[in-house]
Formats: structure tokens, C-alpha cells, sequence
């Protein structure tokens, strides 16, 4: 054991002192975040200076005053103004551009035009089209002259939202949110997928290394084979431990500062954002609709009070110790089949043929786990939350839905005992690869390296 | 008294059979030399005796006790296949392979900085592998292999990769380890280095053992009667029923005479002749190199 630990700390240290698990460790998380971060930044940081607009409509003067001056854009009404020669002087006269409105808008679509010399900013097109959208729903509607209007109006409209509520067994109910759910099984088996098949080929690039510098049987001849194995495995997880601790803590780190320090010029943004932070989902491009706000900020407050709500109905110590169960025996598994195919084969070229059965339970647990978020309740996703080699990523997919108690402990008996049995046979397969040299290996080959004896 | 003995020794492969009853007992202090045409089986042997691999049947025992992996603090083996990490340093390289045959942090620091030294090679203790020749690289798995001092070394083709200059100060450290109590196996194909320095062998050939003992003894038997007188200035010596001779050459105002006796000639009478014919400045058996006996015996061998 003595020697099995100082094989961890070899297998560990060196691969943290490497450059470029420095360099992956600290970039990753802030690639992550600048993928968050630059759409919001490029919506936040988009042209807000003042503008005037000139608002000329072609004969009639339907929309004097329709449009509302924002706080950063000032509508004229020009009564009469002609728009063939306001395109040519709208610079001069100090307009931003000129939106031209003509008679037949109630049933063309595209008889509005916004003339002017830079590319306009979407919220700001987006604002124009509402509000004469509803000024003209609401001239066509008063055009019907019915009485009490308004109240009708106010009386028919109505919001539907559906609440999902789950009874369990003893009765008790629960809100649940089916969003909720979808992003912890997303998230949940996207990292166990990413997980087995960084590590599991480091270890199996690892194992390569050491029989192809011929250093393995140095080695061998002071510890067993099958420590040499396992102190690789053991210490590469540790090295996968360490790199995604610091992940999660820069993330969150680098998403605070930038938070707080790169978009305070609005602060009811912030505010927002910060409510929000804990469903880091929920874009905050979403925000930058100005024009609402104040209407919908309560509906969007309700929403998040939901969501939080949610988030805290979820089981999370069974989320956290199911991960954590999963990801020790998924990797230990998967990575003893790829330390028994690092040392089967010779040059780097070989390890295709063996990638490919592997790669394949590996992509199909991730298609299944995908399905799972649609139809959690599938058999499909039952079978194969089950089944050893897919168990890890579909069964990390079904948790956040619910699953009974038992079906986890099955699950996970299941596949300490296949990597029991995997274990044997891939450090069979180890002991007698790895001193192997120069020979095309086959899978009937390996099935004789089993059957050797001592 | 043996340090190391093997019985019977057998290793099956799926295809073929590795070894084929080998015994062999290697004496306390001596320097064991095991020989054979690539592929006779050499490695499986060396293999088994690090538990490696496992015997099919037989036994090795060491200082008279069943080997078991607690003994392999007390054995060094330099394998035939053999690297280190490209990317480590030497020095942290070489404190971790002492490290796992059990020696202390400290301990192992301070003998490596001692061989380190005594090698030349202190300067490198910072320098990344893939930076050294295969040399310096076979001078450092040299290191790692005696540094916890066991009592049984086991070297496969040790100087294989080694430039004359380094032979000569390995084959001095290793007879100087001997000195100090350890017992050295070692396999190769070099026989300029076994007659130099190994006191017993072992030659297996297709998987069998087909001569073993101490070299000298070996040698007189392969001897077969043939000796070699030297003369002070010239001397002409013909073929007599006694003996026949074989060659004859002159330098240096001497003449040496290589001769080869019939069966039932007594040496004491031959000499006698010898001193009658001219000034005799020595008499001695002309023992065959170990090149020669490997040779023969191989093929003889083949012929069976």
C-alpha cells in the first residue's frame, strides 16, 4: 500500500506541475464565462447614445404622437414633411434617421421604413414595431365600435402558466419545475460524460507512456502490476478532483467580479442579473428589452421566485452523493478498460480499433440521457440507466426528475460489481501487455492473456 | 553455499514452451553469468526470479527460503527492456523508483547524491531525461537498480548501449559490488565480459539448460588435451605418436607451438620431451574461450 500511495503522488504531481494543465485549468473556466458573458456584453454595451428620430408619414396623420420618446431616443412628429427630401437632410437637420410610415401600414407589413446611416440597434426596431403594432390592433378595434371596449378587453385577458405538482407516496406534495429538472439532467450528464472520457484516456495515454519508454518493467519489478494500474487510476482521478474544483470556484469567482465590475451603467440590470445568478441559464440578453420592464418585472420576479423555489425543492444531497458515487465507479470502470487497452497496444495508431467499442456505450448513454429530459419516465431510460457502462450519464439524466430510491442503489450495485469483474480482467489483461512488445494485438489475444495464469 | 537456487523451472506460453526444467544454483558473492542465443528463454527466467511472471511449475528459492515479494526489497534488476519518464527530472526520477523498493525519503537522498557523484552525473539532477544520451540514461537505471543495496543484482545485457569508456567503469562497479557482498546475475551475449568477470554460468538453449558450472571448470572440460608450449629462441618440434601438433608460430625470438595429446599420454612425459627439444619457457593447457564453447555447444545442440 506504501507503494501504491507513492505511485498516486507521482502520477499526481507530475501531471499538476505540467504546463499545460495550468494553462487548461485557469483558460477553461474563463473561455466559459466570456462564452456567457459576450453576447450579454454586446447587448448591454450596444449603442445607447442619443438619438432624435424623425417620424413623416406619407399624407395622413394617423400616428402624431403614437410613439413615446425613450429615455434615450426622442421621436419628432414632422406634420407634412416630405420624405424624399428628408432622406437627403436628415443628417443635416440632426436626426438619427428617418422612419417613414405610409398610409397602407394597417395591411402591408412592410410599409414602414427607417431610413438612416448606421445599422440601428435591434431593441430600438424591436420598440418601434410593438408600438404601432398596438396602435394599430387598437385603432382596427375601435374601428368595430363596441361598447365598454376597454373593460372587454381587460376581461378577457388572461395568462395561463402551468404548475407541475407531484404527489409522492406518503401523500406530500411538491412543486416541481420541469425546466429545472431538464438543466440538472442536462448539466449532470454532460459533466459525467466529459469526465469519463478526459480522464479515462489520460489514463489510458498513461499507461502507453510508460510501456512504450519501457520504463513499466523498472517498475514492475518492485511493485505488482496491478498497483502500478490502480495508483495511475486513483492518482489521475484525484488530478480530475483538483482541476474541477478549481473550475467551479474560478467560474463562479470570474462571473462575480465581472458582474459586479464590467456592467454597473445600468443597475436595475445588475439587480436582476444578481436574482438570476443563481439560474445562470436564463440569459441576460433577455433583460435588455427596456421597453417592458416595468410591466414585466413583476412577472419576471414571480418567475424567478419560482424557479428559486424549485431549485431548493430539489433533492440535493441524493443529487450530490449520487454524483459523486457515479463518478468514482463510472471513471474507475471505463478508465481500467482504457488502462487495459494503453497497455495491449504499441503504437499510438492501434488504440483506434479499441476506442471505437469503447467510445460506443459512452455516446449512447449521452443520446439516451438526452431522451431522458424529454420522456423521464421512459423504460428505455430504465434499461439503461441500469446497465453498467451507460448507468453513470443516464442515471445522472433521471435523477433530477425523481427516481425511487431503490432503482439508484440497484444501479449503483450494479456497476460496483461489473468494475469489480473489470477490474481483474483488465489488470489480466495489464500485467500481460504492458511486457508485450511488437506484436499486432487482437481481441482474441487479449482473451488468452486472461486465461494466463500468475 | 547458494544465494539463489531455481528447480525445475517451467514456463509455458500458449505457442510455446519458455522454459523447460531449469535449474540452476547461483553461489553466494559470485558473478553468474547467463547465456543463450536470443530468444533461448534468458528473460522468462530473469522474469520469474522478480516475479514478474509465474513459474507453470518449480520452485526458486532464495537463501534457502521459497521467494516471495517481501524479497524483492533485497533484489535490483536492470531489465533488458528498460526506460525511464522523458518528462521527469533525473533527480525526482530516480528518488521515486529508490522510493517504491521501500527506501526512506531521506535515506535514498542521500545515497543517490553519493553514487550521483561518485558516476559524475550530480549535474544532471535538474535536467529533464529526453535531455540526456542513452548513455547517461543507462547510467542513472544503473543507480536506481544498487542504490538500496541488495543482495542479489540482476542485470539483463547490461552493456548493451554502453560506450567503451562506461563499460569499463560499469563492469568496475559491478565487481566492486560484488566486493562489498552482493551476489550479480547477469545475461548477455557479450563473452569478452563473461570470461572477464563471470566465475559460474549458466547456457540455456531452446528453453533448456544445457551446460552449467563454475568457468574454469568448464573450460578444462572443453579442453580436450590440447596445451600450449612456448620456446626461447627456435625450437622444431614434429608429430609423434604421443601427440599431434596443431600449429606452429614464431616472433619475437619465441616459438609457440600449440599441441594436442593422444589419449593415453601422460603430461609429465610430454614435458620431459618438451624440456629436451629447447630452452621451455611455460607449459599450459590451452582452454578454449567461452565464445568457442558457446558456439560449439549451441550447435551440437541444434544437431540433437
Amino acid at each position: 500500500m506504501a507503494n501504491v500511495s507513492t505511485i498516486i503522488k507521482r502520477e499526481y504531481s507530475t501531471r499538476v506541475k505540467k504546463k499545460s494543465f495550468i494553462i487548461m485549468t485557469i483558460l477553461t473556466p474563463v473561455i466559459f464565462v466570456a462564452l456567457f458573458l459576450i453576447p450579454a456584453l454586446i447587448m448591454g454595451n450596444q449603442d445607447k447614445e442619443f438619438k432624435k428620430i424623425a417620424v413623416v408619414e406619407d399624407g395622413s396623420d394617423l400616428f402624431d404622437g403614437v410613439i413615446k420618446d425613450r429615455e434615450d431616443v426622442d421621436f419628432e412628429y414632422l406634420k407634412g414633411a416630405d420624405v424624399n427630401q428628408m432622406k437627403t437632410t436628415f443628417e443635416e437637420a440632426g436626426y438619427y434617421g428617418v422612419l417613414f410610415i405610409s398610409p397602407v401600414v394597417t395591411n402591408v407589413p412592410q410599409a414602414v421604413q427607417l431610413i438612416s446611416k448606421k445599422q440601428p440597434p435591434m431593441d430600438l426596431l424591436n420598440y418601434i414595431e410593438r408600438t404601432l403594432e398596438q396602435d394599430i390592433e387598437n385603432k382596427k378595434l375601435l374601428a368595430y365600435d363596441i361598447e365598454n371596449l376597454d373593460d372587454i378587453l381587460k376581461s378577457v385577458q388572461t395568462d395561463v402558466s402551468v404548475q407541475t405538482i407531484r404527489i409522492d407516496d406518503s401523500g406530500e406534495t411538491k412543486e416541481t419545475n420541469t425546466g429545472v429538472s431538464m438543466a440538472l439532467a442536462y448539466i449532470g450528464a454532460l459533466l459525467m460524460y466529459m469526465i469519463v472520457l478526459l480522464f479515462g484516456v489520460q489514463v489510458m495515454r498513461g499507461v502507453f507512456e510508460e510501456k512504450n519508454s519501457r520504463i513499466v518493467e523498472v517498475i514492475i519489478s518492485s511493485v505488482r502490476p496491478v498497483e502500478l494500474m490502480m495508483g495511475k487510476i486513483i492518482g489521475i482521478a484525484l488530478v480530475g478532483l483538483t482541476q474541477f474544483s478549481i473550475w467551479i470556484i474560478l467560474s463562479f469567482g470570474i462571473l462575480t467580479i465581472v458582474q459586479s465590475k464590467v456592467l454597473p451603467d445600468d443597475p436595475q440590470v445588475i439587480s436582476e442579473q444578481i436574482s438570476q445568478s443563481v439560474m445562470n441559464q436564463v440569459p441576460a440578453v433577455e433583460n435588455t428589452g427596456v421597453v417592458d420592464q416595468t410591466v414585466e418585472l413583476t412577472a419576471q420576479e414571480k418567475e424567478f421566485a419560482k424557479i428559486f423555489n424549485n431549485l431548493m425543492n430539489v433533492n440535493w444531497p441524493l443529487l450530490i452523493t449520487s454524483f459523486f458515487f457515479y463518478f468514482i465507479f463510472g471513471y474507475l470502470l471505463y478508465a481500467s478498460v482504457f488502462a487495459a487497452i494503453g497497455s495491449a497496444v504499441d503504437t499510438d495508431s492501434d488504440t483506434q480499433q479499441f476506442m471505437f467499442p469503447i467510445m460506443l456505450p459512452i455516446i449512447l448513454g449521452l443520446f439516451v440521457a438526452i431522451g431522458t429530459m424529454e420522456n423521464p419516465e421512459s423504460s428505455l431510460s430504465f434499461w439503461f440507466s441500469m446497465i453498467p457502462f451507460t448507468s453513470p450519464i443516464v442515471m445522472m439524466a433521471r435523477i433530477p426528475f425523481e427516481v425511487p430510491t431503490w432503482e439508484i442503489a440497484l444501479s449503483v450495485a450494479i456497476l460496483i460489481a461489473t468494475f469489480i469483474g473489470f477490474v481483474s480482467l483488465a489488470s489480466k489483461i495489464y500485467r500481460v501487455g504492458i511486457l508485450m512488445y511488437g506484436k499486432k494485438v487482437t481481441y482474441k489475444e487479449m482473451w488468452k492473456w486472461i486465461r494466463y495464469k500468475g | 553455499m547458494s544465494l539463489l537456487q531455481t528447480e525445475n523451472v517451467v514456463k509455458q506460453y500458449k505457442d510455446h514452451l519458455a522454459l523447460d526444467k531449469v535449474s540452476m544454483a547461483v553461489p553466494k558473492q559470485s558473478i553468474y553469468g547467463l547465456l543463450g542465443p536470443n530468444g533461448a528463454g534468458k528473460t522468462t527466467l530473469l522474469r520469474i526470479i522478480n516475479q514478474i511472471t509465474a513459474p507453470d511449475s518449480g520452485t526458486v528459492t532464495l537463501d534457502g527460503q521459497k521467494i516471495s515479494r517481501a524479497d524483492l526489497a533485497s533484489i535490483g534488476y536492470l531489465p533488458e527492456e528498460r526506460g525511464l519518464y522523458k518528462k521527469m527530472k533525473v533527480g525526482e526520477q530516480a528518488l521515486y523508483l529508490t522510493r517504491l523498493k521501500g527506501l526512506s525519503k531521506h535515506e535514498a537522498m542521500s545515497r543517490l547524491k553519493t553514487w550521483f557523484t561518485k558516476l559524475e552525473i550530480i549535474d544532471w539532477w535538474d535536467k529533464k531525461v529526453e535531455e540526456l544520451s542513452k548513455g547517461m540514461q543507462q547510467k542513472i537505471q544503473f543507480v536506481t537498480t544498487v542504490l538500496h543495496e541488495p543482495k542479489l543484482l540482476i542485470f539483463d545485457e547490461p552493456f548493451s548501449g554502453f560506450d567503451p569508456i562506461n563499460t569499463k567503469i560499469l563492469k568496475e562497479e559491478i565487481l566492486y559490488l560484488r566486493e562489498k557482498g552482493a551476489t550479480i546475475i547477469f545475461s548477455t551475449h557479450n563473452m569478452e565480459s563473461v570470461e572477464e568477470m563471470c566465475d559460474h554460468i549458466t547456457l540455456i538453449d531452446r528453453s533448456k539448460s544445457i551446460l552449467e558450472g563454475s568457468v574454469d571448470k568448464i573450460k578444462e572440460e572443453w579442453a580436450a588435451n590440447e596445451y600450449d608450449v612456448v620456446f626461447k629462441g627456435q625450437a622444431v618440434i614434429k608429430t609423434i605418436s604421443h601427440y599431434e601438433i596443431l600449429k606452429t608460430t614464431k616472433d619475437n625470438g619465441k616459438t609457440q607451438v600449440r599441441l594436442k595429446t593422444s589419449e593415453k599420454a601422460e603430461v609429465n612425459t610430454i614435458i620431459r620431451d618438451m624440456t629436451d627439444k629447447g630452452q621451455v619457457l611455460s607449459f599450459n593447457p590451452a582452454l578454449p574461450s567461452m565464445n568457442e564453447i558457446f558456439i560449439r555447444v549451441v550447435e551440437a545442440n541444434k544437431n540433437n
